[in-house]
């Protein structure tokens, strides 16, 4: 069974070099990207200094519209909105991470297992790749979810399931080649272990190339994320997590705020993310970025 | 065997690739059973306990034949064997949230969300590969700019908030487009034919209807679309910078050509056939945002379906909808593959 059309990794020539161009640091959209995230983060960190309340305080009234006192307005149980969404922050950032992290770690050990070895091993990892990926992602991960139970570390798992081929392939792919380099194939015939010539090799030339898919890759888990939880299979009341503020404000239509803070919350964090992303993509050797989808 | 192997590269290039498409198509169905099983498998709680009451599960004989019913006294790669026989004749047990067969179930959701994806897919390929033209041709300057945050900011809006924020918008406060669903309250659908109502409407000559069914496909199909949208814009943005370099491009426009002919017939016909196999991969995407968009427009098809059988942990209904969509993805790829062979003869079939 030869690569189907869900698998168009071919070889990549990868010199030993600096990976990104140096003009990376002065394009516009990357530098909004990343000053938009370093905002999030320091608004997640300095949450409790920022606002008086707290995510799960009942302060207020029910259902306040915005106003100065309440600047995202109340909710259903007459929480601070403002506060909830800064708080979920604490919850949707570091679960995101966490997840990409996970999936990244698994996809690139097996990616590398699979290229550096090859034959069967190769085999059945790839297949197992092209059959998650035969999946549409948030219908695998529901599945997922619905086997495991309902919650937010077990929606994580589920999208590691799902998330794991595409760092798995894109490692692979270099490794064909890096495989064959002279300075790989000469520390081999040195008699240096597999595990060696892999980290001491293998593993410069393929962290950036992989950092600038994870940056690609965090948008995308967190909005499978907060889309599980959308659903009520991610985070459960009362956990101020995005998707399920989202979620719960669409039971409240006409109080349009309950849902549209914590959407834009959501978007700016994936905006922002696939904004650094796309520049450092765009900073990539050529050659190195056609792996990447 | 040495004449088979001689048969088989006796056959033209194509036939030999279609072929070997078409089983690693049915391999990869026959994977996704697996991963349906397995998922099945891995369920913590007891099958028994959960799909008998109380009183039935504390009586020995009753469980037994349960078990024995439903094959789970085998060893379990047996019990995989009875479970694909089960598949075969179309049988993907019983939904314990409707108490129907979740075949029928499905035939009867699967219309509305084939006929929601196709109307967003056309909407995505039209606006994508037309941004994408605009973006090449502007390249590096200010429409491209505009262009590539435009579809940046396509695929990082959540497709849930967005459908809710339009809905807000241009029903509730607007007042221009329609309520949830497929038609309006309690209106008539029309003549049973293919289940998707626009369709139906059009083949019956019902103009009302049809009027009535397009306008409810407009908002959620929008909403559908636009993450595919940035993805086929920016695909076609690199495919149409790739053509446009080529010295075929060069040389119609030396040879005075209209720019307008150039970009059209030379630029862009090529690259068509690979945006093609990418709109078959996006197609996946699009499957995944239907359950997001169906269940905020209580659009009837499978999408909502999955959704409310993952509410009430229904898993038997989940692992049917898991396993059609992801055969339909499968089979919807398998095509496109075959059709970009036969369109683009430079594709090579090795």
């Amino acid at each position: 069974m030869s690569d189907g059309s869900l698998a168009p990794a071919e070889p990549i020539a990868l010199p030993r070099r600096r990976f990104l161009r140096r003009s990376v640091w002065t394009q516009p959209l990357g530098l909004v990207g990343a000053g938009l995230l370093v905002v999030i983060v320091l608004l997640a960190v300095f949450a409790p200094w920022l606002t008086a309340h707290g995510p799960v305080d009942m302060v207020a009234k029910r259902f306040m519209a915005p106003s100065a006192e309440h600047w995202f307005g109340t909710d259903q149980l007459g929480r601070d909105v403002f506060a909830r969404v800064i708080y979920g922050a604490r919850v949707s950032l570091p679960y995101a991470l966490q997840l990409v992290v996970m999936a990244a770690v698994i996809g690139t050990l097996l990616g590398a297992i699979a290229g550096y070895f090859g034959g069967w091993i190769d085999g059945v990892i790839m297949r197992a790749a092209d059959l998650v990926m035969a999946f549409p992602d948030i219908i695998l991960a529901m599945a997922v979810v619905a086997a495991l139970g309902p919650g937010l570390f077990n929606a994580v798992l589920a999208v590691v399931v799902v998330s794991w081929p595409i760092y798995a392939r894109v490692v692979r792919s270099m490794l064909l080649t890096i495989r064959d380099e002279p300075y790989v194939q000469s520390s081999r015939l040195l008699g240096v272990s597999a595990m060696r010539a892999l980290w001491v090799d293998v593993r410069p030339n393929v962290v950036g190339p992989l950092v600038v898919l994870a940056a690609l890759e965090f948008g995308h888990a967190v909005l499978i994320l907060a889309g599980l939880s959308f659903l009520g299979l991610g985070a459960q009341p009362p956990t101020p997590e995005w998707g399920q503020m989202v979620s719960d404000g669409s039971k409240y239509f006409d109080k349009w705020w309950l849902s549209v803070f914590p959407g834009l919350a959501i978007l700016l964090v994936v905006l922002a993310a696939n904004f650094l992303g796309d520049t450092l993509r765009d900073a990539l050797d050529p050659r190195t970025a056609k792996a990447f989808r | 065997m040495s004449f088979l192997r001689s048969a088989w590269y006796a056959l033209p290039n194509l036939v030999r690739f279609v072929i070997r498409r078409l089983f690693v198509g049915v391999l990869l169905c026959l994977g996704i059973t697996l991963v349906s099983f397995a998922l099945t498998q891995v369920v913590p709680g007891d099958p028994v306990s959960a799909n008998l009451g109380d009183r039935a599960a504390s009586d020995p004989e009753i469980v037994a034949a349960f078990r024995a019913r439903y094959g789970l006294d085998k060893p379990v790669p047996q019990q995989y064997l009875l479970y694909l026989e089960r598949l075969v004749h179309g049988d993907l047990g019983e939904s314990q949230q409707t108490k129907r067969p979740v075949t029928t179930d499905l035939a009867q959701y699967l219309p509305a969300t084939i006929e929601l994806a196709t109307a967003a897919m056309i909407l995505a390929l039209v606006l994508g590969i037309s941004l994408g033209v605009v973006a090449a041709i502007g390249r590096d300057r200010w429409p491209d700019q505009v262009i590539r945050v435009i579809s940046l900011a396509g695929v990082s809006i959540p497709t849930f908030w967005l459908a809710l924020v339009t809905f807000y918008i241009f029903f509730f406060k607007l007042g221009i487009a329609p309520g949830v669903g497929r038609l309006n309250p309690g209106g008539k659908a029309p003549p049973s034919i293919t289940n998707m109502f626009t369709i139906d409407a059009l083949l019956s000559g019902q103009w009302t209807t049809l009027g009535i069914a397009a306008s409810h496909l407009v908002l959620p199909a929008t909403v559908l679309a636009i993450y595919t949208v940035g993805s086929i814009t920016r695909f076609t943005r690199a495919a149409m910078l790739e053509s446009l370099s080529q010295d075929y491009v060069r040389a119609a426009r030396a040879k005075g050509l209209p720019e307008r002919t150039v970009i059209l017939r030379h630029a862009l016909r090529p690259a068509l056939a690979a945006i093609v196999t990418v709109a078959g991969m996006a197609f996946g995407r699009m499957l995944s945002g239907t359950v997001l968009v169906e269940s905020v427009f209580s659009w009837p098809g499978i999408g909502q379906y999955a959704y409310k059988s993952a509410l009430a942990l229904d898993l038997r209904a989940i692992m049917g909808v898991s396993l059609v969509v992801a055969a339909i993805y499968i089979l919807v790829n398998m095509a496109v593959d075959i059709i970009y062979a036969l369109i683009d003869p430079r594709i090579r079939l090795g």
